[in-house]
């Protein structure tokens, strides 16, 4: 019955078209790796675009300078009191400094370019030197001070057409830099400032408190309110109408934009209940509400792993339902949910559009000192200082940017070490 | 418990691996009705063997799944594999279309030949290959199309038909053979998952003979489906060998004994005995068969 | 006295109950537990909650409610005249008193009235400002003896504190509700103002959005400037961008991985492919800012088009690229969750992998992709930093993607953020358009919900 003559059409047809069909295989096969590249590349160019960028922020360009203390500009009562040492004029000193460093420049015009090498910080940074050694009053210190944005971009890209200096400018830098006195420094500020009009003075510490404050206020609420309520929908709820509309509900505000709660914090914790504006309290009352969704998701997912033979076991033995969930099921569910925590923390830690609303664009200098303070965090500070014309500043945006994704990579290793640690089959 | 006893003693291992391990391949073409029963079982004239293999390992990752299976099937019979879950009859089965190659820590060495050429010899397309050796699953797969596209399917791919006329008559054909058209001519293009398990099952079937294949193999094609149902594709696979050959893997030893003209034993990996079916249900020759037929395990 | 004070003496005094409650009922049973209903600290908690809890709920609605109801009182205090002023008015009256009853410099010359109401306002404060300590101590004692007197050994304690827990649960999980309507409410009541001064048919069919004509209050309804067409337009435009950017790559990622890819591979590209999605968006905003949308105009200029600086393609690019893991992590899913066995039947059949792909394992995974597409684009309508920070604020009704388009969400962030009385009609406008992105994407997401739903069904 078998027919050979079928066979072999049927061979010889599907013979003739099979490279083409592997040649269509192929094709999809090399676009998908394609796309992976593509969205790899991107990562890469986004990387070393920012890594880049953010290279110079973390250096920062000081000019030495040899200062006299002359008692009578600073202290001529002698009394040598703080507050009296914190008033004196130390800018006028750096000015005799740099007068004396650079005796030739006469013309008044030329003295303010002279002036102008230096940040108007620096003034600040003899006063903290004269407070910590007044027995130097009197005496002629060696000093390095930080010196004007601009000069940092000229010593870091002396050929760059970008800089603003002009000729003499250069002149006399040209001079420093022979005599040894320009010279790069690791930019510690950077992480002891607050914010600043003056890019050299800028620094992320505000920011960095800020955001601390603010994640601890959304931790603080967001662990517990979450784990109950995972626990409660996984454990206890009964299969109702209304445990349905509230798992509906969960799942809808996980996917409602992140501005939408910055308009709820706005209406209701600023306008309604008179919280502080700006403040990390209504930032973290925010975020909790933002990430809930998140982490009672994560929670009931870890709670689901947890065999029912475990619960049947403690049930068995004359455990009640509650003592069951709290002795037996929740320290076997907490690795998963600990992990989801830190995930929806990660996400906190990065949110910037909601607390745009309610206020945190604010300018702020001060380092804030505790969750009512006004303060910014680091990616709405990313998100002020990004719009900056002054190239520094653009230099201590993408600084900023690899502090918060270093912070933000910790938190997912950390999320991911968990999670493979406590890894369970059952 | 016997089985245990049966399967743990060392002694009985080693006498069950001395049983398969002698040297097979040359007997074949020897008219030999004399020879003791062997792996390779009664020996086929060349031109009626369809698939022939030896010394066949499988591993999956470091694990040894198939050891030395060796065994000729003949060309429009049914070959029916039976052993206990876990023995390796349907590994081996999906070695034969190479199905395995969609498991990434899946191996197989040896040697295996379809009308005389290796399967896997390097360079070996799977696609042609896959034509010519046809599959049906466990539980029916009819893909989520209508009942016409699920047979059209392979025609399609391999450019088989060459017009809308010529590819309704495939379709009609292949269900006709299939035993399903008189219950689904009518609605041809509802979905193939609306039919009862029965009739998917026989879906199935069609799908693969539409691309005309020479070999089916059919993994526990029955397993899934009621006694009623199960009777109709028994009826339709004992139809199909008149035009194909079947090998089909089936855990229950009465369809082998109803329907397989021989009958492959396979134990925790190997191949411990294979012959004509009556032969291996009345007067099994080795041990493990008896047992296992007896069932005193499975 | 101080907040915290007082929620650390309600602490130390529950702890205190705790301890009573749990030797008053040991000392009961002659310390036999075998003789009590419940352990002994199950008592103790019993009567620690008694103490602790309803204090610290007045606490909570104390914290919420005082300022609200004092300035009503205030304001009912007040003269005819000025309880009937307009809204916005009203509120920096209230600010001013609030000012004056601080001993802050306010914006006006004090009149006698409003002294008056500041110094009423003092004393409410200043009573609020007692209440607490006294009330909720009194409370607090008041519980614990209650607790102490219900203690014997056959008191029903343990179910007693569980059934408070339990109730404890329920009120956790019922926050996400309360989120919900807080956002509806809150939402809708600002808008609902702002539809006071403009009429809806404005809204939603205007053509214009010009929202500085309208800082001064009486010319709201006359400037007719609240037309929010261009900005449904330009979120639409840098939206299907986006989208145009991320399914094409997300879903041949996604197809790659799961079907052509080996495990090692997959094991690392995967992470690589969250880390996009970790990332915030504000770093892509500077990003896009930063070196997309220079490199989009210097492309045009190559090939002699004029793109704006802020044009809406490198905006969509930009957020096309940030969507991608998420549309390839859905489909990545969807795409496993076809059974193993329909890929086979194809295999089986001689298909190659790109025909089972794309003939098989699509279609049959085509509702899973549809629904990951959409939440995708709810994404991509709600997502706010990329372009606030790449694309424009001028409203522009242009089919053209190299111009600059503005969205909702930036009109929303350019309306809120800076100094303006929170109810001048820009601001309420900020919240009309949150309302209208509220129910656009909850639209998006509920029919998405369903339709992945509904797919799942099909192979469980």
């Amino acid at each position: 019955m078998n027919n050979p003559g079928t066979n072999r059409t049927i061979r010889e047809a599907v013979q003739r078209n099979l490279a083409r069909r592997h040649r269509r295989d192929r094709r999809l096969r090399r676009l998908g790796l394609a796309a992976i590249l593509l969205g790899l590349g991107f990562l890469a160019l986004m990387f070393a675009s920012i890594a880049t960028l953010a290279q110079d922020a973390f250096w920062q360009t000081r000019i030495q300078l040899q200062v006299t203390l002359d008692p009578q500009k600073i202290d001529p009562a002698g009394s040598r009191d703080p507050q009296r040492l914190r008033q004196a004029d130390y800018g006028a000193l750096l000015k005799q400094a740099l007068r004396t460093r650079f005796p030739g420049v006469r013309k008044h015009r030329d003295k303010r370019r002279l002036y102008r090498l230096l940040s108007s910080g620096a003034a600040y940074e003899l006063q903290a030197l004269v407070l910590r050694h007044p027995e130097r009053i009197g005496q002629t210190v060696t000093a390095w001070f930080t010196a004007d944005d601009d000069v940092d971009f000229w010593f870091k890209h002396p050929r760059s057409a970008g800089t603003r200096l002009d000729e003499k400018q250069k002149h006399w830098l040209a001079q420093l830099r022979e005599a040894g006195a320009l010279a790069r420094f690791f930019n510690l500020d950077f992480f002891r400032h607050g914010d600043s009009r003056e890019p050299e003075l800028a620094g992320i510490r505000g920011a960095l408190m800020g955001s601390f404050y603010t994640i601890l206020v959304t931790l603080g609420l967001s662990l517990p309110l979450g784990i109950a309520a995972a626990i409660y929908l996984e454990e206890f709820a009964p299969r109702n109408r209304w445990t349905d509309f509230i798992e509906v509900n969960i799942n809808n505000l996980a996917a409602v934009p992140s501005i939408v709660f910055g308009l709820l914090g706005l209406a209701v914790f600023i306008n309604f209940f008179g919280l502080p504006r700006s403040s990390p309290l209504v930032a973290g009352l925010v975020l909790t509400l933002m990430t809930l969704p998140t982490l009672i998701i994560a929670g009931r997912a870890a709670l689901k792993s947890v065999p029912p033979s475990i619960r049947e076991a403690a049930l068995g033995v004359g455990a009640s339902k509650m003592q069951t969930v709290f002795h037996h099921v929740l320290p076997l569910a907490m690795p998963g949910m600990l992990t989801g925590t830190i995930i929806g923390m990660a996400q906190a830690l990065g949110e910037t559009a909601p607390l745009l609303m309610i206020g945190m664009v604010a300018f702020i200098v001060d380092v804030p000192q505790g969750v009512l303070d006004p303060a910014t965090v680091l990616p709405v500070q990313v998100y002020l200082w990004a719009d900056s014309p002054e190239r520094a500043f653009l230099e201590r945006t993408a600084a900023a940017i690899l502090v918060l994704l270093a912070f933000l990579v910790a938190m997912n290793l950390a999320a991911i070490r968990l999670r493979r640690r406590f890894e369970r089959k059952w | 418990m016997t089985t245990t006893d049966t399967l743990d003693d060392p002694r009985q291992h080693a006498r069950f691996l001395s049983a398969v391990d002698p040297e097979t391949g040359d007997r074949d073409g020897a008219a030999a009705e004399s020879t003791p029963p062997q792996t390779v079982g009664r020996p086929f004239l060349e031109k009626k063997v369809a698939i022939r293999t030896r010394d066949v390992d499988v591993f999956y990752g470091d694990k040894q799944a198939l050891h030395q299976v060796s065994v000729d099937i003949g060309r429009n019979e049914v070959t029916a594999f039976i052993g206990p879950s876990g023995c390796g009859k349907s590994t081996f089965l999906r070695c034969l279309n190479r199905m395995n190659d969609t498991i990434e820590q899946c191996r197989v060495e040896g040697e295996i030949l379809l009308d005389g050429e290796d399967i896997y010899a390097p360079g070996t397309d799977v696609v042609p290959l896959r034509a010519r050796v046809g599959m049906v699953f466990q539980k029916p797969n009819p893909f989520p199309k209508s009942i016409y596209e699920n047979v059209a399917y392979g025609a399609r791919l391999h450019g088989l038909a060459a017009g809308r006329a010529e590819l309704d008559e495939l379709v009609e054909r292949s269900l006709t053979r299939a035993g399903l058209w008189e219950e689904v001519k009518d609605r041809l293009q509802t979905p193939g998952t609306s039919l009862s398990g029965g009739q998917q099952q026989r879906l199935c079937i069609a799908r693969a003979i539409a691309i005309e294949p020479e070999v089916i193999l059919m993994d526990e094609p029955c397993s899934a489906l009621d006694p009623i149902a199960t009777a109709r594709v028994e009826e339709l696979i004992d139809e199909l060998r008149r035009k194909y050959t079947i090998i089909m893997v089936t855990h229950s030893m009465q369809q082998a004994a109803r329907i397989s003209q021989r009958t492959a034993y396979f134990h925790l990996g190997r191949l411990v005995e294979v012959d004509k079916t009556d032969k291996i249900f009345t007067n099994p020759s080795h041990e493990l068969t008896e047992a296992y037929i007896t069932g005193r395990f499975g | 006295m101080s907040i915290s004070l007082i929620v650390v003496l309600l602490l130390m005094l529950s702890l205190a109950a705790w301890w009573l409650g749990r030797r008053a009922v040991i000392g009961m049973a002659s310390g036999d537990p075998r003789r009590l209903h419940s352990l002994p600290r199950y008592h103790g908690y019993y009567v620690a909650l008694l103490t602790g809890l309803p204090a610290l709920l007045l606490l909570v609605l104390w914290l919420g409610l005082d300022e609200p109801v004092i300035t009503r009182l205030v304001l009912a205090s007040l003269p005819e005249s000025l309880r009937n002023l307009p809204e916005s008015q009203l509120s920096l009256l209230v600010n001013d008193i609030r000012n004056l009853a601080t001993g802050n410099a306010t914006s006006g010359v004090a009149d006698p009235v409003l002294q008056q109401a500041a110094e009423h306002y003092r004393r409410l404060l200043g009573i609020s400002r007692l209440l607490p300590p006294t009330a909720l101590l009194l409370l607090a004692l008041g519980g614990m003896a209650l607790g102490l007197k219900r203690t014997h050994p056959g008191h029903r304690a343990r179910p007693a504190v569980e059934r408070v827990v339990r109730w404890g649960l329920l009120a956790s999980a019922t926050i996400a509700i309360l989120t919900t309507l807080g956002i509806v409410l809150s939402v809708l009541f600002e808008a609902l103002r702002f539809f006071q001064s403009v009429p809806l048919a404005d809204f939603l069919f205007g053509l214009e959005w010009s929202p500085q004509i309208a800082i001064r209050a009486d010319q709201v309804g006359a400037s007719g400037a609240f037309g929010v067409i261009p900005l449904v337009a330009g979120t639409a435009i840098i939206a299907a961008i986006a989208l145009l950017v991320a399914v094409p790559v997300g879903l041949l990622s996604a197809i790659y991985l799961a079907e052509f890819a080996g495990s090692r591979v997959r094991a690392w590209v995967k992470p690589l492919l969250e880390i996009l999605a970790g990332i915030p968006t504000v770093v892509y905003g500077f990003f896009a800012a930063l070196v997309v949308a220079p490199l989009v105009r210097a492309a045009g200029e190559h090939l002699g088009l004029e793109v704006s600086s802020e044009s809406a393609l490198a905006a969509g690019l930009v957020m096309g690229i940030m969507i991608i893991p998420f549309v390839s992590s859905l489909s990545d899913d969807v795409i496993n969750a076809v059974p193993r066995a329909l890929r086979d039947g194809s295999l089986a059949l001689g298909a190659t992998r790109a025909e089972t792909i794309t003939r098989v394992v699509l279609p049959a995974a085509l509702p899973g992709i549809v629904g990951g597409v959409l939440l995708a684009a709810s994404r991509a309508i709600g997502e706010t930093m990329i372009v606030v920070m790449a694309a424009g604020v001028g409203a522009r009704l242009t089919a053209n993607p190299l111009e600059s388009v503005t969205t909702l969400t930036v009109q929303i962030v350019t309306l809120l953020v800076g100094d303006q009385e929170f109810d001048s009609p820009k601001t309420l406008a900020a919240f009309a358009l949150g309302l209208l992105l509220f129910l656009i994407t909850l639209a998006l997401n509920v029919l998405a919900l369903y339709v992945v739903r509904r797919y799942r069904e099909a192979y469980e």
